[in-house]
């Protein structure tokens, strides 16, 4: 059954506390080679039957008015898996 | 007089709001996401909580509620709309409002009396007050960093959109100490603080001159029958 995966991450310059306090975390692990971490979040939007391009086109829509906020999270990646 | 208040599934203080449109001398109508229909009210108030969990972003899920589309069309006629704490998050992802929130900066869930200046006292919500008084309200929110591009907030700053903001304490990170903002028009004021929590004597933040006895949020909805009245 075709899965359709949507990628969304925190925009670049909006703080994201949740991937610091990861990071603060790796440093007290003493993984220190790691100087960053951002947390994003990838939906799963699963269909009965074939995909095609206005369903991707409606899904793109769906994504940038519901699953992200553009104010402060960019859509990076819709992909298809089967 | 009267002023709905919309419950979504997981508001928390739809009925203290209630009672706190009551007390400033409105009669409150509870009002329900999954209806098509404002039965009549003159004004709308989105209460706290957590609706829907929180889950996808605060807020993000009650904004696309049944009811929403009246609030929209309602808030473009120029009907007072106040969004409280959960209430303003709906606001901002319903793009009624502008900016966004996302996790306090500390990463803490918060509650405390914050002190707030009223920035501007010319809109639906807040021409009860003085530009520039201080007030006292509770606060308490898990996602109130209030942040916006900096094209934004320019903008809402250069337009007087900014209505208040944090004093002495930023509780969560907000840019520019933004505790509450409005439409360009004034009709739909949302903040993160509770007024309603601040209405009847007891039952209020604690003040300098006895424990609990804050009224500061009493003038919001005083505030909404006055702007009512002008109409």
């Amino acid at each position: 059954m075709p899965t359709i995966l949507v990628e969304v991450m925190p925009k670049a310059e909006i703080l994201d506390p949740q991937g610091k306090a990861v990071a603060g975390a790796l440093t007290r692990l003493g993984k220190e080679r790691y100087t960053g971490v951002r947390i994003g979040k990838r939906f799963e939007l699963t269909v009965d039957g074939p995909v095609d391009d206005a369903m991707l086109a409606e899904v793109r829509e769906i994504a940038e008015d519901m699953l992200a906020n553009t104010v402060i999270e960019d859509v990076v990646s819709i992909t298809v898996t089967e | 007089m009267k002023i709905g208040v919309i419950t979504f599934p997981g508001s928390l203080d739809d009925r203290d709001a209630q009672r706190a449109i009551r007390l400033a001398g409105a009669e409150p109508v509870a009002l329900w996401h999954g209806d098509h229909d404002l039965h009549g009210v003159d004004a709308i108030v989105l209460p706290g909580g957590f609706s829907y969990g929180d889950y996808l972003r605060a807020g993000a899920i009650a904004s696309h509620a049944p009811i929403m589309a009246e609030v929209i069309d309602a808030a473009n006629a120029g009907m007072p709309v106040l969004g409280i704490c959960n209430g303003f998050q709906m606001l901002a992802e319903a793009r009624l409002l502008p900016g966004a929130h996302t996790r306090n900066a500390h990463q803490q869930f918060i509650r405390r009396d914050q002190k707030l200046t009223v920035e501007n006292a010319d809109t639906a919500w807040t021409n009860e007050y003085a530009t520039g008084a201080e007030i006292i309200i509770p606060l308490k929110n898990a996602d109130g960093r209030y942040v916006a591009d900096d094209e934004t907030i320019k903008r809402i700053e250069g337009n007087g959109q900014v209505v208040f903001r944090y004093v002495d304490v930023n509780p969560n990170g907000s840019m520019n100490d933004i505790a509450g903002v409005s439409n360009e028009r004034g009709n739909v004021v949302g903040l993160m603080p509770h007024p309603e929590h601040a209405t009847e004597p007891g039952f209020g933040p604690d003040m300098t001159d006895a424990m609990r006895s804050g009224t500061d949020g009493l003038a919001f909805f005083t505030s909404a029958i006055s702007a009512l009245a002008r109409i």
